[in-house]
């Protein structure tokens, strides 16, 4: 069968399912809204007009696509089009180019051998290629496919196949057509050393584009409709896979926690940064690769581990080395201590990079305490936080008073 | 003190702006709660609130259409920008459009009175992320003189750069001017002049940012 697709609403086919023929009548007819009864007197009429009809009405049974769903037992030359029997269509059209230019010099108006060969043989390969690149087109796929169970949101795939036998076809068809160039090109002189080179150029190009443009249509359009839902699939496809694996996730396990409320806000919080690092993808910075990311890194595994949110602003960024890999341990220490020692209140991290130098500070907004009353071996913010940076040339400076929160300023100047 | 402050809510879930206003009860007077654009501007229009809190990221338009549709006819009212976004285009755009601060939804209740607040009061409000959003806009001229002699909106003065960066450490505007030895008013004086640089610069960044939400001026 023909499986040309109807897109438009009403296209100039041949109309199959009324054929006497081929159905160029009854399509002809049907396009131009008259009955196919005067399509085919006047068809009956030119034929008898020095054979004018029947060529005519052959060369529209080989250009016009056909429609409907055909007559099972339809003519035999239909059924031979509907097979895609290509050198058929082809030789016919030779045939028929043949018979018209022979009608011409019958009426005196020979144009000469050295248009008549060339064009014939440009004729039957250009008819097979365009025969061809018909067969390239998408497809709906089976019935069963579509009706998944279930799948009341699966959209119907759409895939695009090419004609199998088409390439030894389409090779003998670019022969041809070349040939009949050549053939053209010598017949008229033009390949004895470069006395024509526009022509010689102008012949090939024409050859060419005969040879080419039916696929650069129909591929251009096929390809570009189905990478686009291909691309529109993925998405989809990738969407649904994280949100299921992040978001249902962790609002299952919220309802089960219900009763829990630091747990459900530190899991709402893991949540939150997770899908908000998701749809920043691309925008932020590569993990592991810079001191920012690195921070925000950090802090996030405090937020997990103890369920205390902890906001992280950073101004510039900078590649993450040896030294800035100690600032950042030494902020997770002084972060930690601000959860140990201000529990329950608000944390905030600010790192900015200007230059060479990078400060970072840690406040909370705890109790505070009287720093002069801290015992020496406080090993937590002494050990971690003050010998980390000191070893890398930095300084830390401990802001705190009673009642008014802590800040702990740690200064790296690289 | 003076009456509470009248405010209009607009945002496009319901749920939200339920919570809101729940936790907003008594301390500010919510006087009307809309859900899309087309509402919105009508509303506020009618009932002229002191101060609009405003969704950044709603269908046909956002909060900057809303201040685009309102500012004309009410220029008195202030704009409160409210959202769960933290990219700096959205946060950049919607001050540019004209709100007067911005704060994040996970912000607690008695916090938004206050910000709503200082709004009314003709302040800005800046969280300490957007302060960082502000720093890094503006960041790359300090010390060495800039090659193409910049517009004074186009940069912050030290002062100014001080004040955003004790925003961003999270720092209380009178924690700020007991730090820095200035009045709370002068902070509150730099703050303000920060927001009009924000608004008016046609620095790279900002329009940068401006351009990509298409809201070229």
């Amino acid at each position: 069968m023909v499986t040309v697709p109807e897109t438009h609403p009403a296209p100039l086919r041949r109309d199959r399912s009324h054929a006497v023929v081929g159905g160029v009548c009854a399509g002809l007819a049907r396009w131009l809204g008259v009955d196919a009864l005067i399509m085919r007197v006047c068809f009956v009429v030119a034929a008898g007009v020095g054979g004018l009809g029947v060529a005519l009405y052959a060369v529209c049974w080989a250009l016009l696509p056909a429609s409907g769903a055909g007559r099972e037992g339809g003519t035999r030359i239909a059924r031979a089009a509907g097979r895609r029997e290509s050198w058929m269509v082809a030789s016919g059209l030779v045939l028929l180019v043949l018979a018209v230019l022979l009608l011409f010099r019958a009426w005196g108006v020979w144009v000469g051998d050295a248009i008549v060969w060339p064009l014939i043989l440009a004729t039957g390969g250009g008819a097979l290629i365009w025969r061809q690149s018909q067969g390239a087109e998408v497809v709906e796929p089976p019935e069963r496919e579509r009706a998944r169970p279930g799948g009341g949101a699966a959209r119907p795939r759409r895939v695009l196949r090419l004609a199998r036998p088409s390439l030894g076809i389409v090779a003998l068809g670019a022969a041809l057509i070349v040939g009949g160039a050549l053939v053209f090109l010598w017949l008229n002189g033009a390949l004895e050393l470069d006395r024509d080179v526009t022509l010689a150029v102008l012949v090939v190009v024409t050859a060419m584009t005969l040879i080419l443009a039916p696929w650069w249509l129909r591929l251009a359009r096929g390809l570009t409709e189905e990478r686009a839902e291909r691309i529109r699939t993925q998405e989809r496809a990738e969407l649904a896979a994280h949100l299921h694996d992040s978001v249902l996730q962790t609002l299952a396990l919220m309802q089960k926690r219900a009763d829990e409320p630091r747990e459900v806000a530190a899991l709402a919080r893991r949540q939150e940064r997770e899908l908000r690092a998701w749809l920043n993808a691309g925008s932020r910075r590569e993990a592991g690769a810079s001191l920012a990311a690195a921070l925000e890194a950090a802090v996030a595994e405090i937020e997990d581990a103890h369920g205390v949110p902890v906001e992280v602003v950073a101004v510039g960024d900078r590649r993450l080395d040896e030294r800035a890999e100690a600032l950042v341990a030494a902020t997770r220490e002084a972060v930690l201590n601000a959860v140990k020692f201000a529990p329950g209140a608000a944390i905030s991290v600010y790192a900015e990079v200007r230059g060479d130098r990078v400060e970072v500070f840690v406040r909370d907004r705890g109790p505070g305490f009287d720093l002069a009353a801290i015992p020496p071996d406080r090993r937590g913010l002494r050990e971690s936080v003050l010998g980390r940076m000191e070893r890398h040339g930095g300084r830390v400076q401990i802001h705190t008073r009673p009642g008014e929160g802590t800040e702990v300023e740690l200064v790296m100047a690289a | 003190m003076s009456a509470l402050p009248r405010v209009v809510l607009v945002d496009d879930h319901g749920l939200f702006r339920a919570g809101v206003r729940a936790e907003l009860d008594g301390l500010v007077d919510v006087v009307g709660d809309v859900g899309t654009v087309g509402e919105a501007i009508d509303c506020v229009v009618e009932q002229e609130p002191d101060v609009v809190l405003l969704d950044v990221q709603m269908p046909e338009g956002g909060g900057a259409e809303v201040i685009r549709g309102v500012a004309p006819r009410r220029p008195a009212v202030r704009f409160l920008a409210l959202s769960v976004s933290d990219a700096p285009e959205d946060v950049i755009s919607i001050i540019r459009a004209g709100a007067r601060g911005y704060v994040t939804k996970t912000i607690s209740g008695p916090e938004l009175a206050d910000a709503v607040r200082r709004v009314a009061g003709g302040d800005a409000v800046f969280s300490p992320r957007l302060a960082g959003f502000v720093l890094d806009a503006f960041a790359g001229q300090e010390g060495a003189a800039p090659e193409v002699a910049d517009d004074e909106l186009d940069q912050l003065t030290a002062r100014e750069r001080e004040v955003l960066r004790h925003i961003a450490r999270g720092y209380l505007y009178k924690e700020i001017a007991l730090r820095l030895g200035i009045s709370a008013k002068t902070v509150e004086a730099h703050v303000s002049a920060v927001l009009r640089k924000l608004q008016l610069s046609n620095r790279h960044e900002l329009s940068r940012w401006a351009v990509q939400r298409g809201w070229t001026q």
